[in-house]
């Protein structure tokens, strides 16, 4: 048994983390139901502080911040319960410091107007370079991050050789891997547009930054669901008393993962000139192929359930979903995440055919998209298990439990309403990133005007669940009403039997053969680039 | 490793949905012609206002019949403003942006490029409707970036 002492102090780790991404997801609540009001023309951003500097704070603290901060909370929790030691936290404090001065220095730059490039940063817009070596800073904390949890692996295999990592381990540890590979895109980008922001070096190819961006930017959005996944797999199944369903599959899952999100990215270019239909229509294929761990997981998922159900004697579909515990705050973040997640990925699918994407590219749809699968699935199963974590890392008492499951209902309903109006309003033509849609006043806009004020009632009622999570969150620090148990379990699978091939044991090996299988898909793109280069391009502050 | 039958046949449910969805967009790639805009011409983006056909953008008419549009694209407007086209027109659009990246989009049809300075994007679309479309740039380009966009007319002959 570890003391309690050494588990406390492992605690203070993790909830710098969970706050951090705590507060992150209130600030950006708060410019998103501001969004959502000013494209429904109810109210203008003031001129000191335009609606391009709002959005741009909502989708780094939403995509960046919250779920970052959330991922390497949950990573390290997971990690430091399942390999419980003595050990030392000096670097999982290191980690979260790196990332809190990168993200802080960056927001600075985007609060003053120096950045206000939206959370892409697209050259040749240019930003403060400080803005750019912020978000660097940010990334190379998580790097902190992710060694903390591979030295854990390391230890785990010398102490008790034979022995598979503990899955929940192994999933964590999946999902650092896969995001080492990625963000090697991001600072490769990072490496262009530093020297470019501070004039040592006149122009950049913008097509090369837009490829490294998206070498990373599709694989951050696995990267997010990963960390459900984490939660779904492992966490959840306790909730109603069923178990992992298979051990071998869910590191199949996880391994397919680390494998197939990185060569993907140029779906999201497809539009853009300089890149040949060859290619893309290779990056069809390949993102087709990253839908299939999600089959598989969502299959795991349904089988659990009924597993769990028929233990406990029920039979049927209806007798299946009605056993679940649908007033624990904890299942019911993540199962309505889950429902979420099935309309996303009918929609992910429509995006990913380069033909349909014709329709939707840039629309708000695409907005509505991500919602029904960050915004929703993600985020609400990472609040469903921020109420399971809490009162396991402070020693108290969920404050309003009642609040939170409100909350998780809430946010369901609203993140429902607002994305099936942008769905519908991206079909119709309606542009995202825009402040105002009007188009002062043009026959085609004036029909997205009741999207539009769906939208922003369903931002509302996101914008109030928010406000719920912060009062349980914080309410829970300030009163002292003591828990029944800290105790942390993670599921176990039902096939407890079988063993785990040791092909599925492997980690840095496989994170080896998904950086080749990328730079191996990548290959082409970059060829044909190098080949045609385009024309460097100086850049400017258009804001 | 021991995968359950159900398991096996949802999965292979699923990857033969996928290989489905593959099949039909090649059908439409190959047959309909549909393919997104991969315009591969360079142009340098600080002399565009010296280089033929930009220079003069606009409506040309070519000796088949069909027109092509020339555009360029700056913060935050388009030139041509507007751009008048006969119903039935097959028009090929050829957009490039003189400083960042913008977008060209024109709702209710399938013309939707990202515009990006150093390179031509290119388009075809045929008018069938005549009427009044919206030209939006739909990539954020700056502060000015939700009053960027124009109009095509679609006037019957
Ligand atoms: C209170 C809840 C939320 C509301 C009301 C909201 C609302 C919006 C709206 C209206 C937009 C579109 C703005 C535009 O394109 O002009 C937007 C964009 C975005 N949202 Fe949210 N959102 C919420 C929560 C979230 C969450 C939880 C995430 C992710 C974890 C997220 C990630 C994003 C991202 C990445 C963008 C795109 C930013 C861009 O285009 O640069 N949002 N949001
Ligand atoms: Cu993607
Ligand atoms: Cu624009």
């Amino acid at each position: 048994m570890i003391a309690d002492r050494q588990m406390r102090s492992e605690n203070r780790v993790v909830i710098a983390h969970v706050y951090t991404a705590t507060t992150a997801i209130a600030l950006g609540a708060i410019f998103g139901v501001f969004q959502g009001f000013s494209r429904a023309g109810a109210v203008d951003a003031p001129a000191w502080f335009d609606y391009y500097r709002i959005l741009t704070l909502h989708g780094v603290l939403m995509a960046l911040v919250f779920t970052t901060f959330f991922i390497t909370g949950l990573s390290l929790f997971v990690t430091y319960r399942a390999i419980p030691r003595e050990r030392a936290l000096t670097v999982g404090w290191i980690g979260w410091i790196v990332m809190l001065i990168g993200t802080a220095m960056a927001a600075v730059e985007i609060v003053l107007g120096n950045a206000t490039v939206l959370y892409t940063f697209y050259a040749p817009l240019k930003a403060s370079p400080w803005f750019y070596i912020g978000a660097t800073i940010l990334v190379i904390g998580t790097w902190v991050v992710a060694y903390e949890i591979f030295e854990n692996v390391v230890y785990w295999r010398k102490h008790n050789p034979g022995t598979p990592v503990p899955l929940v381990v192994f999933c964590a540890a999946a999902t650092f891997v896969m995001w080492v590979v990625a963000t090697l895109g991001v600072v490769a980008e990072m490496a262009m547009l530093i020297p470019w922001a501070f004039g040592w070096i006149p122009k950049v190819n913008v097509l090369l930054t837009r490829l490294f961006f998206w070498y990373f930017g599709h694989p951050l959005v696995y990267f997010w669901i990963m960390g459900a996944y984490i939660i779904w797999y492992n966490i959840i199944p306790k909730r109603y008393g069923g178990n992992v369903f298979s051990d071998a599959l869910t590191r199949l899952t996880f391994i397919m993962l680390i494998l197939l999100s990185t060569p993907v990215g140029i779906h999201h270019e497809f539009m853009d000139p300089g890149i040949s239909s060859a290619w893309k229509a290779l990056f069809t294929v390949t993102t087709y192929g990253v839908a299939i761990p999600s089959f598989i997981t969502a299959f795991a998922i349904f089988a659990s359930f009924e597993l769990a159900a028929i233990k406990r004697g029920h039979k049927g579909f209806i007798a299946t979903v009605r056993s679940l515990p649908w007033n624990d705050p904890a299942f019911s973040g993540a199962a309505y995440g889950m429902l979420l997640f099935i309309l996303g990925g009918f929609g992910g699918l429509v995006n990913a055919s380069y033909s349909m994407d014709a329709v939707v590219h840039n629309t708000i749809w695409v907005v509505g998209h991500f919602h029904v699968t960050v915004g929703g699935p993600v985020a609400l199963t990472f609040l469903g298990a921020a109420y399971w974590m809490i009162p396991r890392l402070t020693g108290r008492a969920l404050w309003k439990p009642e609040w939170a499951l409100m909350q998780t209902r809430l946010w369901f309903v609203g993140m429902l309403v607002m994305s099936f109006a942008m769905h519908f309003a991206g079909l119709l033509g309606a542009p995202r990133r825009t402040s105002d849609v009007s188009y002062h006043g043009a026959a085609v806009a004036a029909a997205w005007q009741p999207y539009m004020i769906a939208a922003a009632a369903g931002g509302l009622l996101l914008f109030l669940a928010i406000l719920l999570f912060v009062a349980v969150a914080v309410g829970t620090l300030l009163q002292n009403r003591k828990t029944e148990s800290m105790e942390v379990e993670f599921a176990v699978p039902a096939l407890s039997a079988e063993t785990t091939p040791g092909a599925l044991q492997h980690l840095f090996r496989w994170g080896a053969v998904a950086l080749v299988l990328a730079v191996l898909v990548y290959a082409g793109p970059i060829a044909e680039l190098v080949h045609a280069p385009g024309y460097s391009v100086a850049g400017m502050r258009t804001w | 490793m021991h995968v359950h039958k159900y398991e096996r046949a949802w999965l292979i449910f699923g990857l033969a949905m996928l290989a489905v969805f593959l099949c039909l967009l090649a059908v439409a790639a190959v047959s309909n012609d549909i393919v997104p805009p991969s315009g591969m011409q360079q142009i340098d983006p600080s002399t565009v206002a010296r280089t033929p056909p930009f220079d003069k953008p606009g409506l040309r008419r070519l000796p088949d019949g069909s027109y092509e549009a020339y555009y360029v694209a700056q913060v935050f407007s388009f030139n041509p403003a507007v751009l008048t086209v006969p119903v039935g027109a097959k028009v090929t659009f050829y957009v490039t942006s003189t400083d960042v990246v913008h977008g060209f989009f024109v709702p209710h049809t399938d013309i939707n490029m990202m515009v990006i300075p150093g390179w031509v994007n290119t388009e075809t679309h045929v008018f069938r409707t005549p009427g009044e479309y919206l030209l939006i740039c739909h990539e954020y380009c700056g502060i000015g970036h939700q009053n960027m966009f124009g109009k095509i007319e679609v006037t019957k002959v």
